[in-house]
């Protein structure tokens, strides 16, 4: 089992085949063979949430998961995200709130929080804050992010009606 | 915001017509960040580039009797296998000591360990490989024979005879020692009607970031010059080292700093590993990239605090406190950091103690050891969250003595707000603060009273909610006081280009650094209002020993303060300067004319006369056209240093509420405030968050972060897993307010914002558990404030 596997997956919407170790895990695999370096790595071993992909839409760490278990599945990325401008408006309210700083943790935030938008329209603070207790900031205090997770759904909300 | 400052040119930067300064702005670079197209370290590649992973020591303290890697060299991908000895030839070894902390000693460091590895997690070798994953591979291919020593672990002990000495070069573990003693001590214990003592206990933490510590370092052998890519605080201060100990010229070594995933002061040092990286680099003529994963950034990112600290207050019966004594001991591991040193926290905590109060009797004695754990240095608020919750728990205790309501005390005891210019009894010259306004505000932003009346309802239906107050002071914009006097070539100024481009946009270059506290924006808001030009037309330019002007970068709090002045005298400058082309063209006078909404304006009906854009034009491509004798300079530069105080001190308070549950020892944060005075706010917002980010890190302090080490000096929790950091479940809605008392020693006023929340936080919450478990007779003086901190304090376990 040590031997390059033959994998075949869509990632932001386009046909991926490579060849890959079955060592390999996910964020490696988006960040070194694929160049998509916007998926962050910052503990390796599922706690901080920086890798934070989505497959077939759901979220997962991408340093939890083998490239070789995304076989036949789509994978979404923050370049993915950003392109189809699912999340401008969540980028435009992080932007206007300063709810980053570094911005290494940022990618795998906006992932986190449209995945709760998506699943809850008007989810309370206290909802926010524990929809993102996977996902480490440093710099932030986190203030400012379920601010503007908050100013979205609520932005949502509005263009609904 | 504050009453106008004038200026030699008549020119206010408050006057200006569509001011960016105090205006919240979006910063500029946060749709690269948001989209994950940013450029981290380890983002990098370059051709040819290399992997080194460090093989690192298991034990704490052991001598190296071999290292076998014959068959790691033979694995596959293997470029090379490099020991501490082979290394050596490479690159010098270091002292980290500073000729103005007197005593303070330490021993040569390698790059890689030789004979002796002193902590665990010290580098015994360099694998180097084409794919990390390789070098990893045969990292455990590597065979070395360690003999172990004793380990001395234990800094209350460090000291004892019997203890081993861990450099027998220099005599004992004692790294540096200090003592002080102002106004008349012994008297004013005497004086006073109770005299209260405590022992604190600090845990040992660390930074942390996001991104751990990386480095791409690319000799080029044909151009004999070597590139660093590294997400430093302080590029010009990582050339200097690396050219000096690799026998190169500053000239030779260009540090670039593109994005980086948090510092807190972590990225400030130079490491031994990223020494090894550039040194293997130039040894093997490629590009190599180091990326410190997680238990290495536990194991080798420098570690905080650890402190225990003795205090003592004196207090009279109507709440004037009479004096302060502390007896600080903390432990550094085995190596005054390199340069920055490993005293300096220690020293900044004789510095702090009772900073804020006006009693001008004080005693301090610091002691810094030597131990075999990781290395121990600067981190965000340096010895201000020690000085701060040694000092406010004190208060605390004397006040609950006499039977006075905390915030009390305080009022009677702070420095009255019309007192400066004054001096604390360690000499610290205090321009400007606020600690009475301060703590008014406070008062008036938490609702003192009322919250107090909801604490006493809660207590008799067996719900323990504490409130706790801490004042502070923060030293920022330090001068060459810090470093430079102590011969460390780490700059105290700072530089600013600002140019013209042939368009009329603005292209700046500054020495400060961006790791997301949002110099560029602050740079960018103080050229566009004092040039007159709009936000989007002024781009900032940082992170490159190239392409900056020589300076400090960002750590200390100095970024606005410092590199925001230079900003606006360079701008003032190259404002002269179109002006002076602008009257020629239009034949007018410089005074008749302004700089408003990207076009020449006269001065006086604000009539457009001319657009940058066409300025820029003639100047660069019809100079033909220009009146005989004018000669344009559309670029200009200024650099800044304060020179009057060595720091420029600024103050606050914060106040925490929480819940206690006294059946499981969880503490609850309900609420958090802070009020600061930083000067002149540039942008509001930005300094919010940087307050509130730095209330966090103080927050992690106070409730979960402690680096565990057994008696062995095995660190036992060096993952994210088991070292806990604050998540956005526990934490408490921050709210911030400011007064602004500005520094009259540069134009702009700007005093520093970064670490104020760090400094006063967990003191603040350490007050709040005292006064919530009041009811039951007990005192913590102790952070981390687990829950069995908790139980144990309320004999539960």
């Amino acid at each position: 089992m040590t031997a390059p596997m033959a994998i075949a997956l869509e990632v932001n919407g386009e046909p991926v085949n490579a060849h890959v170790l079955p060592r390999l895990n996910l964020a490696d695999f988006l960040r070194e063979h694929l160049q998509l370096t916007g998926t962050h790595v910052g503990c390796e071993h599922g706690v901080c949430g920086a890798c934070t992909v989505r497959v077939d839409g759901e979220i997962v760490r991408a340093c939890l998961l083998l490239a070789v278990q995304v076989n036949g599945k789509s994978v979404q990325t923050i370049e993915g995200l950003s392109d189809s401008g699912e999340i401008a408006d969540l980028q435009a309210a992080f932007r206007e709130r300063n709810a980053l700083q570094c911005g290494y943790c940022t990618p795998a935030m906006l992932m986190a929080a449209q995945d709760l938008l998506r699943r809850q329209a008007e989810p309370s603070r206290e909802r926010i804050r524990e929809h993102l207790s996977g996902n480490y900031c440093r710099c932030t205090g986190y203030q400012a992010i379920v601010d503007a997770i908050e100013a979205t759904a609520q932005a949502r909300k509005v263009q609904v009606r | 915001m504050t009453a106008a400052r004038g200026s030699a040119d008549g020119l206010s930067v408050w006057d200006r017509p569509n001011s960016y300064i105090g205006k919240t702005v979006p910063r500029p670079n946060l749709d690269r960040l948001m989209q994950g197209r940013g450029t981290y370290v380890s983002d990098i590649e370059l051709p040819r580039m290399a992997h080194v992973v460090f093989l690192r020591s298991p034990h704490a303290h052991a001598k190296i009797a071999a290292i076998d890697a014959s068959s790691a060299r033979q694995m596959p991908g293997v470029i090379a296998v490099v020991d501490g000895r082979e290394l050596a030839a490479a690159i010098t070894p270091w002292v980290g000591v500073l000729s103005h902390l007197k005593g303070l000693k330490s021993a040569p460091q390698h790059a890689i360990a030789v004979d002796r590895v002193c902590w665990q997690g010290e580098a015994v070798a360099a694998i180097v490989a084409t794919s990390r994953a390789l070098a990893e591979d045969a990292a455990e291919a590597v065979l070395v024979e360690y003999e172990q020593l004793d380990a001395v672990t234990e800094m209350r002990s460090a000291l004892d005879p019997q203890t081993p000495v861990i450099h027998p070069s220099l005599g004992d573990n004692l790294a540096f020692e200090r003592l002080h003693s102002a106004g008349d001590v012994d008297q004013a214990f005497a004086a006073a009607d109770e005299v209260v003592e405590a022992d604190f206990i600090f845990g040992r933490h660390t930074g942390v970031t996001l991104e751990p510590r990386a480095v791409v370092a690319d000799w080029n052998s044909a151009e004999a010059r070597l590139t660093i890519y590294q997400g430093t605080q302080a590029p010009h201060m990582v050339q200097n080292i690396a050219a000096l100990h690799l026998g190169l010229t500053e000239q030779q070594v260009r540090v670039v700093c593109k994005d980086v995933g948090g510092s807190f002061g972590i990225k400030v040092h130079v490491y031994a590993d990223e020494m090894a990286t550039y040194a293997l680099s130039k040894l093997l003529r490629r590009p190599i990239k180091f990326v410190a994963d997680r238990v290495e950034s536990f194991n080798t990112d420098i570690h905080a605090r650890d402190h225990r600290c003795k205090g003592r207050i004196g207090v009279t019966a109507d709440g004037t406190i009479t004096a302060f004594e502390v007896d600080d001991l903390t432990g550094i591991g085995p190596y005054s950091m390199y340069p920055r040193t490993s005293a300096i926290e220690a020293n900044q905590v004789v510095n702090l103690v009772g900073g804020p109060y006006t009693t001008k009797n004080y005693r301090a004695r610091a002691r810094v050891v030597f131990q075999n754990k990781n290395v121990m240095c600067q981190y965000r608020a340096v010895g201000h969250p020690i000085a701060c919750a040694v000092t406010e728990g004190l208060v605390d205790l004397a006040a609950a003595r006499i039977g006075m309501d905390p915030v009390e005390i305080r009022r009677r005891n702070l420095i009255a707000d019309n007192a400066y210019p004054c001096a604390s009894p360690t000499g610290l010259k205090f321009e400007k603060l606020s600690h009475q306004a301060s703590l008014a505000k406070l008062d008036e932003m938490m609702g003192y009273e009322s919250l107090r009346a909801e604490q006493a309802a809660l207590r008799g239906k067996n719900v323990h909610r504490g409130i706790g107050i801490a004042s502070f002071i923060e030293v920022t914009n330090p001068s060459a006081a810090f470093y430079g006097v102590g011969g460390a070539r780490i700059s105290s100024q700072d530089g600013v280009a600002v140019r013209l481009d042939g368009q009329g946009a603005v292209i700046c270059q500054t020495s400060i650094t961006e790791q997301g506290q949002g110099s560029e924006a602050i740079t960018a808001q103080i050229v566009a209002t004092v040039l007159g030009v709009s936000l989007e037309r002024v781009r900032v330019m940082l992170g490159d020993t190239d392409n900056t002007p020589y300076g400090g970068g960002t750590w200390a709090s100095r970024g606005a303060g410092i590199g925001g002045e230079a900003a606006l005298q360079a701008a003032k400058a190259l404002r002269q300067n179109i002006l002076g082309i602008a009257a020629g063209i239009l034949q007018s006078t410089p005074a008749e004319l302004d700089i408003a909404n990207d076009a020449v304006v006269n001065a006086g009906d604000r009539t457009p006369r001319m657009e940058l854009k066409e300025l820029a034009r003639i100047v660069y491509f019809r100079p033909d056209t220009l009146p005989p004798g004018v000669q344009p300079e559309l670029m200009a530069t200024r650099h800044y240093v304060p020179r009057e105080f060595p720091f420029a001190f600024t103050n606050g308070v914060q106040a925490s509420w929480l819940e206690v549950d006294i059946e499981t020892g969880f503490i609850k944060l309900l609420k958090h405030w802070v009020v600061e005075d930083c000067g002149t706010l540039i942008n509001p917002q930005l300094v919010d968050e940087q307050i509130r980010g730095g209330v966090v890190q103080g927050l992690g302090a106070a409730l979960f972060e402690k680096c565990i080490y057994d008696d062995r000096g095995q660190l036992t929790n060096a993952n994210m897993a088991d070292y806990l950091v604050p998540m956005s479940g526990e934490m408490p809605d921050i709210e911030v307010g400011h007064i602004v008392s500005p520094t009259l020693e540069s134009e702009l006023g700007a005093k520093g914002a970064g670490e104020a929340g760090t400094a006063g936080a967990a003191a603040a919450v350490i007050n709040a558990v005292n006064d919530a478990l009041q009811p039951f007779g007990t005192v913590i003086t102790e952070i981390p404030l687990t829950p069995e901190v908790i139980l144990r304090a309320l004999g539960r376990i």
